[in-house]
Order: C-alpha cells, then sequence, then structure tokens
C-alpha cells in the first residue's frame, strides 16, 4: 500500500515539470473562460428564476410548437441522410465511374460553405423565383419557406457527415467476409444486410448523431430558408434569436437549456459510439 | 445493373442537393450582368463587412492556434485530474447550437454580465462589439485545432522527445525542432477547418454583433441583411464571393489531406 | 469425378494469373495446389468457387458445367486463409449462417450445427465471438461453417497460412485424418511443399499461371519435370555444368558425372540438381568419383549436414550419425563424393526462380 501510494506520487512528481504546469495553467484558463465559465452563465441565469418560470417558458405553445418541428425536421433529414449516405459511401468506394475523384473531393463543400450561403443557394434554385422551385411551384408545391426546405437546408449542411464516417470503415471492411458470404449461398442483398451492415452500424450511428446534433442546433441557412413563421416554419433556434430580438432574454433561456442538455446527451452518446466502433475495429 | 442504378441515383442526389444550388447562386448574382454584379460589391457597406470577417478570422486563427496547441499538447502527453471532463468539454462547441453560445457571451459580457459589467466600468464594449464577436467566433471554431493534433500527438509518443532530450535539447527547442514537424500537417489542416468556419460563422457572431450597420456587420450578417431588404442581387453577389473563398479553401483542405496522410 | 478444370485463363490488367490451366480431382480426393506467391493458384481456387470468372475455360463440378453459375449457387465449402469470420457473429450464428440463407428448418440448423462443434472440437466454445478464439480455433470455425451446407467439394485458400510452426503441423494432421473420415472431395492451395508432401494425395505444382507437373507426392519429388519442380520440391544442390561430347562437366573442375543421357542433351550450359541425400560419400576408388574438402559441418540432431567445395560452388550432403562418425569427418578433410542420382536441365530455363528458392532455403548466399 504504501510503497504505491510512492511509487504514484514518484510518478507525478517527474511528470509535473514546472513547464507541464505552466501549459496546464494555459489550458485550464482557456477552457474556463471560454466553454466552462458561459455555460455557468447561461445555468445560473435559467435558474435564478426558479425552476417553474423556466418550465413556463419552454411549454408555451409558440416554444413547444418550434421545439416540436425542430425535432421532426431533424429526425426526418437523419433518415434520409442515412440512406443516402451510405449508399453515397458505399458508390464512392466500391464501384468506379467518371470523375469520381471530383466527386469524392466535394462531399465536404456543405462544411466549407458558410451556413447563410447555403440558404441563399437553395433559394435561388428552389425559391419561387428559382430554377427548380419555380417548376414546383406552378403544380402548388412549396419548397422555400416551407417545412420541405428546412429539411433540404439541414440535408445540405449535414450531408458530409454520414459518409464522411461511414466511407472509411467501408474501406477497412474484410471483402473476404462477404466473399464467405456468397460462398455459404447468401444472395448480394442478403450479404448486404446480414454481413456488411452489422459492421457499418457504428459508424452509420455516429454519423446519424452528429447529423442529429448539427440539425438541432442549425441556425444560418433556416433562418434563410423557412421564413420564421412562428406556428409554421419556425424552429427552435430561430425561436431563440426571435425572443433575443425582441428584448426577452427570458423566454430565449428555457430554450437554450433544453438545446444545450441535446448536446450533452449527444456528446455522451458519440462517446459511447467511439467506444464501441473501436471494439468492432479490434475484433481481429 | 443495379450497380448502374446506384450510381446513378447517387450521383443524381450529389447534383441535386450541393451542386446545382451552386450553379444556381452564380446564375442569380449574374443575372443583371458582371458589372452590376462588381458593383454590388463595392459598396461600401460590403467593402466593410469583408473587412471586419478578414479581422474576426486572423484573431480567431492565431487565438485558437496558439491556445489550441497547447491545449492539445497538455491533453495528449499529460495525465492529470478532470483530464477526462476536460476532453469532453473541448468537443462541446460542436454539439451547441450557434445562437445558444452566442447568447452565453451575451450573458456574460453583456453590459450586465458577470464580466462584461467590469469592463463597462472601465469603458471597454465587449458585446455587441469587435470583442464580443472575436470571442464568439473562438468558441464556434475552439476544438479544430487542439482535435487535429491530439490523435497524431498520441501517436507521435514521447520516444522522440525524450530522445532529444537526452541528446541535450531544451523543452523550447525540442518542440520547434521535433514536435512540430510531427503535427505540421494536423495543425495546418486544424487551422484550416478554423478559417473556414471563421469565415462562414453567422448565428453566434448575429446574436452577439447587434448588427450594427458599417460597424459590426461581417460578410455573413451582410448577406442576412441584404436578403432580408429584399435586396436579392447584393445577397447573391457576396454570396457567390463567400462561396468562391470556400471553395478555394476546400481546395486546400484536400491537398493538405493528402500531405497528413502520406505522413 | 469431382472437379474438373478445363482450360482456363485469367488476366489482371496485364498480368497474365492463370494461363490455360487444367486439372481433374477424383471424387473424394484430397490434392494440393503448390506454388510460390503470385503463382496463380489462389486465383484457380478462387475461379472454381465462382468468386472471380475466367476469361476462358470451364469448370465442373460433379460433371456439372458451372461456369456460368454465381457462387451461391455452386454449393463450394470454401475456407478462406484469413479465415473471414463473421466478426458480429457467435461461433454458433457464423456455423448456422449457411443454412439459414438457405431457409433450412430451425431444428435442423440446430442439429448440423452441433454435430459440427462436436466434429471439430469446439464444445463450450459456441457462444465465443471469433476475437474470443485462438488462431487454430478460429481455422477450425471457418472450416465447419463451410461443411455445414454439405457441399460437394472443399476448397481450402492456404488453410494454415496464417498459424504459428507448431499449431500448423497439427492442424494439418488433423485436417488429413477429417479428410479420410469424411472423403469430400477438397482441393487446398499451399505454399509449402512439406504442407503438400505431408497430407495431399495428388499435387499440382503451379508456376507463373501453368500447370508445371501434377502427380502423387513420390512421382513429383522423384521425377520432376522441369528445373522449377525440382527445386520448389524438397531441398536441392545446383551445379552449373558443361555439356558436350557426351559428358557433362562440373565447371571448374575436370570431373564428369556419371551417365549423362548424353545423347538427348544439347551441347552448352547446363545444370545439374542433386538432392542432398543423393550424395555418396566413397570409402573405395569409383569410376566418376569427385574429391572435395569437408568445408563446414552442421549437427542436426538426429543426423549431420555437410558442405563441401566444388569447384567453386558449395553442395551439402546428408549424413546418418553412424556414418558420420565412421568416416571420421572433420572440416578441412579430403573425401570422394558420387552423385547416386541427378537430374540435368538446360541452364536459360527458369534459372531466376530456382536462385530465389536456394536462397530462400539458404543454400547459397
Amino acid at each position: 500500500m504504501k510503497s504505491a501510494v510512492n511509487s504514484k506520487s514518484r510518478r507525478k512528481s517527474r511528470s509535473s515539470t514546472p513547464g507541464d504546469l505552466v501549459l496546464r495553467s494555459l489550458s485550464f484558463f482557456y477552457v474556463f473562460l471560454l466553454i466552462v465559465l458561459p455555460l455557468i452563465a447561461i445555468s445560473s441565469r435559467a435558474f435564478s428564476g426558479g425552476l417553474e418560470g423556466l418550465w413556463r417558458n419552454i411549454v408555451s405553445p409558440q416554444a413547444l410548437y418550434s421545439l416540436k418541428l425542430t425535432f421532426i425536421v431533424a429526425l426526418v433529414m437523419v433518415v434520409v441522410n442515412v440512406v443516402t449516405g451510405t449508399a453515397t459511401a458505399w458508390v464512392l468506394v466500391r464501384y468506379d465511374f467518371p470523375l469520381k475523384n471530383l466527386m469524392n473531393a466535394l462531399i465536404d463543400l456543405p462544411f466549407a460553405i458558410p451556413t447563410v450561403v447555403t440558404g441563399i443557394m437553395l433559394v435561388a434554385l428552389y425559391g419561387p423565383n428559382g430554377l427548380i422551385g419555380g417548376l414546383f411551384g406552378r403544380h402548388g408545391i412549396e419548397i422555400m419557406y416551407a417545412k420541405p426546405g428546412i429539411v433540404l437546408a439541414l440535408l445540405y449542411v449535414s450531408f458530409p457527415f454520414v459518409v464522411r464516417t461511414v466511407q472509411p470503415v467501408m474501406i477497412e471492411l474484410d471483402k473476404d467476409m462477404e466473399e464467405a458470404a456468397s460462398t455459404l449461398g447468401a444472395r448480394p442483398l442478403v450479404i448486404f444486410r446480414r454481413v456488411v451492415l452489422p459492421s457499418l452500424t457504428p459508424a452509420i450511428l455516429t454519423g446519424a448523431a452528429l447529423s442529429f446534433s448539427r440539425a438541432i442546433g442549425e441556425f444560418g441557412s433556416i433562418a434563410i430558408v423557412s421564413g420564421n413563421i412562428p406556428y409554421k416554419t419556425q424552429v427552435a433556434s430561430v425561436y431563440i434569436y426571435g425572443e433575443l430580438e425582441s428584448y426577452n432574454p427570458q423566454g430565449a433561456l428555457g430554450m437554450s437549456m433544453v438545446l444545450l442538455i441535446c448536446s450533452f446527451l449527444i456528446l455522451i452518446l458519440l462517446n459511447r459510439l467511439q467506444v464501441w466502433n473501436r471494439r468492432h475495429e479490434h475484433a481481429d | 445493373m443495379g450497380r448502374m442504378l446506384l450510381t446513378a441515383c447517387v450521383i443524381g442526389w450529389f447534383l441535386l442537393l450541393i451542386l446545382f444550388p451552386v450553379f444556381g447562386v452564380v446564375k442569380e448574382a449574374f443575372q443583371g450582368g458582371i458589372g452590376a454584379f462588381v458593383s454590388n460589391l463595392k459598396e461600401a457597406s460590403a467593402v466593410r463587412s469583408f473587412l471586419l470577417t478578414f479581422w474576426i478570422t486572423l484573431g480567431t486563427v492565431v487565438l485558437n492556434t496558439v491556445f489550441g496547441t497547447i491545449l492539445a499538447v497538455t491533453l495528449a502527453k499529460q495525465r492529470f485530474r478532470g483530464k477526462l471532463i476536460m476532453e469532453g468539454l473541448v468537443d462541446l462547441p460542436f454539439a451547441v447550437s450557434p445562437v445558444v453560445a452566442g447568447f452565453m457571451f451575451i450573458l456574460l459580457f453583456g453590459p450586465n454580465g458577470w464580466i462584461g459589467s467590469w469592463f463597462e466600468a472601465g469603458g471597454i464594449k465587449i458585446v455587441y462589439a469587435f470583442p464580443g464577436m472575436l470571442l464568439a467566433t473562438l468558441f464556434v471554431t475552439f476544438p479544430f485545432v487542439a482535435r487535429e493534433i491530439i490523435p497524431v500527438l498520441k501517436e507521435f509518443g514521447l520516444q522522440q522527445e525524450e530522445a532529444a532530450y537526452v541528446l541535450g535539447a531544451s523543452r523550447w527547442q525540442t518542440f520547434w525542432k521535433v514536435t512540430l514537424p510531427s503535427i505540421k500537417w494536423g495543425l495546418v489542416y486544424g487551422i484550416t477547418l478554423t478559417t473556414a468556419r471563421s469565415i462562414g460563422e453567422f448565428g453566434a457572431v448575429l446574436v452577439v454583433s447587434g448588427s450594427i450597420i458599417n460597424r459590426t456587420q461581417t460578410a455573413t450578417l451582410f448577406i442576412h441583411q441584404e436578403f432580408t431588404d429584399f435586396n436579392y442581387s447584393g445577397a447573391f453577389s457576396a454570396a457567390v464571393v463567400l462561396a468562391l473563398i470556400s471553395f478555394g479553401i476546400l481546395v486546400f483542405m484536400q491537398k493538405v489531406y493528402g500531405g497528413k496522410r502520406r505522413s | 469425378m469431382g472437379i474438373r478444370v478445363c482450360g482456363i485463363s485469367k488476366r489482371f490488367g496485364d498480368f497474365l494469373a492463370v494461363d490455360d490451366v487444367s486439372f481433374e480431382v477424383k471424387t473424394g480426393e484430397l490434392i494440393a495446389l503448390l506454388g510460390p506467391s503470385g503463382s496463380g493458384k489462389s486465383t484457380i481456387l478462387r475461379i472454381i468457387a465462382g468468386l472471380e470468372v475466367p476469361d476462358k475455360g470451364e469448370i465442373y463440378l460433379r460433371k456439372t458445367q458451372v461456369t456460368s453459375l454465381t457462387t451461391q449457387k455452386r454449393r463450394v465449402g470454401f475456407v478462406f486463409q484469413h479465415y473471414a469470420l463473421f466478426k458480429h457473429m457467435t461461433v454458433e450464428k457464423n456455423i448456422a449462417f449457411g443454412l439459414e440463407v438457405r431457409k433450412a428448418d430451425g431444428s435442423f440448423i440446430r442439429k448440423k450445427v452441433a454435430e459440427l462443434i462436436d466434429l471439430v472440437k469446439l464444445q463450450g466454445y459456441e457462444k465465443h465471438y471469433p476475437d474470443q478464439l485462438s488462431g487454430g480455433q478460429r481455422q477450425r470455425v471457418a472450416l465447419a461453417r463451410a461443411l455445414a451446407t454439405e457441399p460437394a467439394v472443399l476448397l481450402l485458400d492456404e488453410p494454415f497460412g496464417a498459424l504459428d510452426a507448431k499449431v500448423r503441423g497439427n492442424l494439418a494432421q488433423w485436417l488429413r485424418e477429417f479428410h479420410n473420415q469424411l472423403q469430400i472431395t477438397s482441393i487446398f492451395v499451399t505454399h509449402d511443399q512439406e504442407e503438400a508432401i505431408e497430407i495431399a494425395d495428388k499435387i499440382v505444382v503451379i508456376n507463373r499461371g501453368r500447370v508445371e507437373q501434377m502427380g502423387n507426392a513420390r512421382e513429383v519429388y522423384e521425377n520432376p519435370d522441369s528445373k522449377f519442380v525440382a527445386s520448389f520440391i524438397g531441398r536441392v544442390n545446383v551445379l552449373d555444368a558443361v555439356a558436350g561430347d557426351g559428358r557433362v562437366v562440373i565447371k571448374n573442375t575436370p570431373y564428369a558425372v556419371g551417365n549423362p543421357d548424353a545423347a538427348a542433351m544439347k551441347d552448352g550450359d547446363v545444370v545439374l540438381l542433386i538432392r542432398p541425400e543423393d550424395v555418396g560419400i566413397l570409402s573405395g576408388p569409383h569410376p566418376y568419383a569427385i574429391p572435395v574438402e569437408v568445408r563446414r559441418i552442421h549437427y542436426r540432431g538426429s543426423h549431420y549436414e555437410v558442405d563441401c567445395l566444388v569447384g567453386s560452388a558449395f553442395l551439402r550432403l546428408i549424413q546418418s550419425k553412424n556414418g558420420f562418425d565412421s568416416l571420421e569427418l572433420s572440416e578441412g578433410k579430403k573425401i570422394s563424393l558420387v552423385f547416386n542420382s541427378y537430374r540435368v536441365f538446360e541452364a536459360q530455363e527458369g534459372h531466376a526462380e530456382v536462385r530465389a528458392k536456394l536462397k530462400e532455403l539458404g543454400y547459397i548466399e
């Protein structure tokens, strides 16, 4: 027991030179100033008025509607994104076609383009005066300033998440397993469902969680494409901004806390997924 | 057969969702000809907004590179209590809505905030001014540099540094001559991501800026302003410029990514 | 007839991996495709399984032409080099997979899986995942999985390649016994000639995508058709020599070797291939005696190996302990040798490969 304590303290003394301490203090300072302090500020403000006031903010009809809308459009986006993202990764990894490398490079475009620009671009094409939007408009289908527009914007900004998390796992995929399944009589779809998909699941879920997290917080592109109509196209982040613009920070607090808690939960989920993913990789 | 169909579907989806909107906005921006496009950009408020974006991006890149590297070295090489929590906190800005981020900074640095009230007493304005916008951008780009180099540092391990110490190199020399070259690509990649996000950040900056025309408007805020004022051609023109810059960054990122993978 | 391969060729880009290969495997036989890496033997196996499509040629399984059938319909058992077990399934689930996708009855699957687990001696490991098993155990799961669907033929790609030497020997023995028990027509691919000699009924030697020779172990070892086969199967000494005037003279020496089939020999450079056990040490005079000097003696436990200098080349021979003691061999001693058996090949033919093989075996630097 005593020697254990000794060796521990020895290790500690060896690894903590004055230089280490300076680095560590600077790190603590930066994290504290930029992340911890703002979190404390918002939480203490939120709870200073008591839980009841906070709760009333959250369950006000307009807030509740925007929260519900946020989750629904995020879920719809995630479902579409999982399918299209996995398919895109598959095509990029397994098939050859002209300009494949160019397409592979452009997958990251949504991450590079500012979200406001994304919104503007979508309006330019899918808006009432846009090339495609006009076409739909003539048949009475509204894309921009309506719910489909929000989903479209979310799909755009989160497109790379699923592709880029699934792609590396797909490249590493053991092709022997698929061949083994085919010698055992499994048809391509069965092989995909029973052999390929289970190996991809952690990566797909990670991509889905990242997309979802992005979607519930997304603001820039939605602010442009949604029209921000309460009870129709107003999502949570736009609701918060609206409350702030009308000098009602109290109203913004409840919704902010809900979004923050969601962020925390997703981070924890992502951490678990990473552990799972790593176990999958090492199961060789 | 199925293979061709799937490929066609994926390419079609990619064009419709990602690429056609880019062409769409370029077409709209040049609707009135190149002259109109240029004169839109020559407007004083447009020029000022791009300048402000430049300064915020520069400040963010410098501060987050220095502190991000310090943070990464600390997290990768040291053991201390609370390290896991700190690692989790580093990722947090990716998950937080930018609007909420901006809101948090108003609460903390605003005229009535804990820290803001001190500065206000000293006559320094943080929120609704440049410092606040810089802080908000620092927050949203916080993880990029650290996240890119932590894995490289961990893989790099201690041995080469210890070898340098044994050969008589000081800590500082070791960092410059041994550690830095090995994390070079990760660092450049992290800086590139930070730059892209700083230029493009909108929500957090919007909330803390108070959007005072000609004074606290960044390029993205300018685009939003023009759009909400129904001045579409101005919005489209500025958007094309930002899209072009993003495209340049993307190309650079691909090059760096190639370098990163090689090393 | 179990398997018939007729004139198959396969090209990958510029590389001709399989070049007009034909052979036949009788029902119940266990044959080895033996060749160095990159010789195309795995590709042949994959073509039989339908995992690759040949550019030319036909495959028959049990008299049925299957060339255009998909892998799924061929009903072959295939054991992969790195097992290719489904990582996310237990041992049981892995074995059951083939029956499940063929929609077999649940109780039948359970019975069959239990039977196979018994057969490959993995009782108690049913619920384990592949990463919880040793290499040998994984190999046996892979075998059980391949056998579950009762395939007409069993194909094994370097079945012991990924195992360490000791496990490998045991498993090879076990596979042979296993085959005797089940009598399922089998082909296995290997680059290890000892493995092939030990367990195969017949060996097909593959080099550069072609069949070099085919026969049982003894035929291939004692009557190699080509220099490649001679050097690839077993250990062999190579001596450069010159043929002319009905004589074969070892280079850099005045000595000729006995009774070559001189009429068949073209004049010019040749190589002599002599197995170490075919080199005799003479105690008396002999018309074709070759005087040499003992350069180095290697103690091998059960026997001795002796390196001698012939002209400018080293020659290795094997001596029993008794022979060694009675001859009083020592380094530097002068002795006379005779070649009891050897083969002569033209020098050009596949020289580089022979050299590479000899280097691998440690005969030459």
